[in-house]
């Protein structure tokens, strides 16, 4: 489908650190020591932190945060050849050919991700102050909010892939504690093991691809292997790409490893939001863009990331039009944006800055819309059942109006970020390949069907509240830090403005090739807002205009059903992964049981049996001894005389 | 030479039965006795008849072995008849399957 990228990637070519670059391990630092005092400090203090231990946790991403945007305002001041900058901490370990050093990397992609995770972080942070409020272990989930923000640091800031490894896995880890914060709950600790053990299928894929890297390069720094990508063969750089996707797909919840996503909602909601807009389901969009020298060798690999992608956006779109479930509702849909950064990051070079760009965005809003439903819940005692809403906007009049920031946002409508960034996607889709942006286009189409009809059921529509829930507004330090996202995600679009994105990410992703696009794009842009115009429309008659039961229906269509049953996804797993996996074990502990056990304990029991045999023999007399004697002595002088005479 | 070898021979053979054949213990050991006798006897009948010493020496030999062990043998015989009353081989068979 695609061609050989036209410009090559850039060599990864870092400069020394110094002045406040000479900060970037603090960046790292600050959050690790926040998890280390929480963590540790915590039970040792034996509750003697609970009063203050949130303020601490919470301020140490807003100290990352400072000297992140320190960082990035001097980085702006220097020029574009000069933007990449290595800080070479400690030697990790060596063995035989390979070093490993703890090297950091900040470059304009990487300086755009730390002020996504700690700025986000840091209002995420903030808001969890008041919605934990009330939890007796808010300590320790400040405590783990430190350690997933300090794993996505490092993933984003190692200059070589097993330092991103070491990220990678610990942001593993802290969404499994995060998931699993309630522990208690059968649903929310299934769910955390459900997320930990689909990651590990995804991880697979990453440790290969690292083994690959040595074993093609002799080393895993981004340094060496950008500059001698260009000289490796094809198909190394295919499997290599592959490899790469199936880690991408675990971590960023592409089919067919989505279905952790949906059950991950059962952590607390600012880590939905956390997992959602800021960490984690980005780092696969990371992992692609940052390893951008493989695959701008690897056509047939970015195929396969263009179909995971475009299936991806589409699956998680039409679950998202069936749940009624809030947060399920935004799980599909980042799913589904997810896949739009996917279906960019696998363009190549013209689509990896529209990856970041809508990936930031999606950050802003996401987080705008996660925290906006975590606000809600607050108000309606941890309902999520939207069926259950209804009216909203008048008990909740700031909720309300952030939430539609970000509403307006994911459905692209014209001005607000999301709007610059998904046209955008869709465009270079179109320019690359007809199917593909016609069904991106769609896919807008259906996001704007599936989020009017959350907007509706929860602040619009008739009041369907349980009788003992009194609807409130949350507390100032839940919705200052809705205000503030919200207004991000109506001004993210002005990082378009003069294709600032394009050029500040140039010397990480390559100049792009020129495009020759079959519409122009105001024409896209157009057809784009008529799709969703009609998703909204849809949605409006058969939501807004009817009323809307408190039970869900249960008579409803085969469509309806199979999204509702997210689409078979864990069916499907069942039937491919799970039941050939139980019947291989069984099949295992019966060859056990019978076939190794059965050697064993058959030569155990023959030597017991001759044993038994011979025994007998045995009689106790001395003179049957005596006899025995004899003979053997005349048979020795026989055998003599034999030998003798012969 | 020849009757001496013949009569070693015959004093072995009765041992032999003996021990096969005799119940009690005394008996038997006595006529282990026969039996170590008679070798010696072909020992330095040999030895005489070689001209030289080692059959002898080799005599010496078996009879400090016999002597020590009819020390120890008839102390165990001793110390069976006064546990059972019984001197019979056949009578101490418990060491068995």
């Amino acid at each position: 489908m695609f061609v050989l990228a036209e410009g090559t990637a850039p060599v990864v070519d870092p400069g020394p650190a110094g002045g406040v670059f000479s900060l970037l391990w603090l960046v790292i630092a600050l959050p690790a020591l926040g998890a280390l005092i929480l963590l540790v400090g915590g039970p040792l203090a034996k509750g003697r932190l609970d009063r203050q231990g949130h303020l601490l946790g919470a301020a140490m991403p807003v100290l990352s945060f400072l000297i992140s945007v320190a960082m990035f305002v001097t980085m702006l001041g220097r020029s574009s050849e000069d933007r990449q900058v290595g800080q070479h901490l400690f030697t990790w370990f060596e063995a035989g050919g390979l070093h490993v050093g703890f090297d950091l990397l900040y470059d304009p992609l990487s300086s755009l991700f730390l002020l996504l995770i700690t700025g986000v972080g840091s209002l995420i942070f903030v808001y969890s102050i008041g919605y934990m409020e009330h939890d007796p272990r808010r300590t320790r989930f400040f405590g783990y909010l430190n350690l997933f923000v300090a794993a996505m640091l490092t993933l984003v800031l190692s200059a070589n892939y097993l330092g991103l490894f070491l990220g990678w896995e610990g942001v593993g880890l802290a969404s499994y504690l995060l998931i699993g914060f309630w522990q208690y709950k059968h649903s929310a600790a299934a769910a955390a093991k459900k997320a930990f053990i689909v990651n590990r299928v995804g991880d697979i894929g990453l440790s290969l691809g690292i083994a690959l890297f040595f074993t093609t390069f002799g080393t895993t720094d981004f340094t060496t292997i950008s500059a001698a990508a260009p000289n490796a063969s094809e198909a190394t750089m295919t499997a290599l790409g592959l490899l790469l996707l199936l880690a991408a797909c675990g971590k960023s919840a592409q089919v067919p490893l989505q279905s952790w996503l949906l059950d991950a909602m059962e952590g607390p909601t600012p880590v939905s939001a956390l997992i959602h807009a800021a960490t984690m389901v980005t780092a696969g969009v990371y992992l692609i863009v940052r390893s951008n020298f493989v695959f701008d060798y690897a056509p047939d690999a970015r195929t396969v990331v263009v179909i995971v992608a475009t299936v991806t956006l589409l699956y998680g779109a039409i679950i998202g039009c069936a749940k009624d479930d809030i947060k399920k509702v935004l799980a599909g849909s980042t799913m589904s944006q997810i896949g739009y950064m996917m279906l960019a990051a696998g363009i190549g070079i013209a689509g990896y800055p529209f990856a970041i760009f809508h990936l930031l965005n999606h950050g802003f809003f996401k987080a705008d819309m996660f925290l906006g439903a975590g606000s809600v819940m607050h108000g309606m005692d941890d309902d999520v059942d939207m069926r259950h809403y209804g009216m909203l906007r008048k008990a909740m009049p700031v909720t309300f109006l952030t939430f539609s920031m970000g509403y307006l946002a994911i459905i692209g409508f014209p001005g607000f970020s999301g709007f610059w960034s998904k046209d955008r996607i869709i465009e270079v889709a179109l320019d690359q390949n007809i199917l593909v942006g016609v069904l991106a286009m769609i896919g807008a189409g259906i996001t704007g069907f599936y989020m009017t009809r959350l907007m509706l059921m929860t602040f619009f529509t008739q009041k369907r509240w349980a009788e003992e829930v009194h609807p409130h507004e949350s507390p100032k330090v839940m919705t200052v830090p809705l205000i503030v996202l919200a207004a991000l995600s109506v001004f993210g679009g002005v990082m378009l403005i003069g294709n600032w994105i394009v050029n500040f990410l140039e010397p990480v992703t390559g100049t792009p090739p020129p495009e020759n696009p079959p519409l122009p794009s105001w024409l896209v842009s157009v057809i784009v807002v008529c799709i969703v115009a009609v998703g909204v429309a849809i949605a409006w008659f058969v939501v807004g205009k009817q009323r809307v039961p408190r039970e869900a229906p249960q008579d409803v269509s085969w469509p309806v059903r199979a999204a509702r049953a997210e689409l078979y996804g864990n069916e499907v797993n069942d039937e491919l992964v799970i039941r050939p996996g139980a019947h291989l074990v069984s099949g295992l502990t019966f060859a056990d049981r019978h076939i190794v056990d059965g050697v064993v304990e058959g030569s155990a029991l023959a030597v017991s049996g001759t044993g038994m045999v011979v025994r007998l023999t045995q009689t106790g007399f001395v003179r049957s001894y005596a006899l025995s004697v004899l003979l053997g002595a005349v048979l020795v002088v026989a055998a003599l005389l034999a030998v003798n005479l012969a | 030479m020849t009757p001496y070898v013949v009569l070693s021979s015959i004093v072995f053979t009765i041992g032999c039965v003996g021990v096969l054949t005799r119940r009690n213990a005394i008996v038997v050991f006595m006529c282990v006795e026969l039996m170590l006798n008679a070798s010696n006897l072909a020992l330095v009948a040999f030895a005489k008849q070689n001209g030289n010493l080692e059959g002898q020496i080799a005599a010496f030999f078996v009879m400090v072995v016999a002597a020590a062990e009819v020390v120890v043998g008839l102390a165990i015989i001793m110390t069976i008849f006064r546990t059972r009353r019984s001197a019979s081989v056949d009578d101490a068979s418990l060491l068995k399957y």
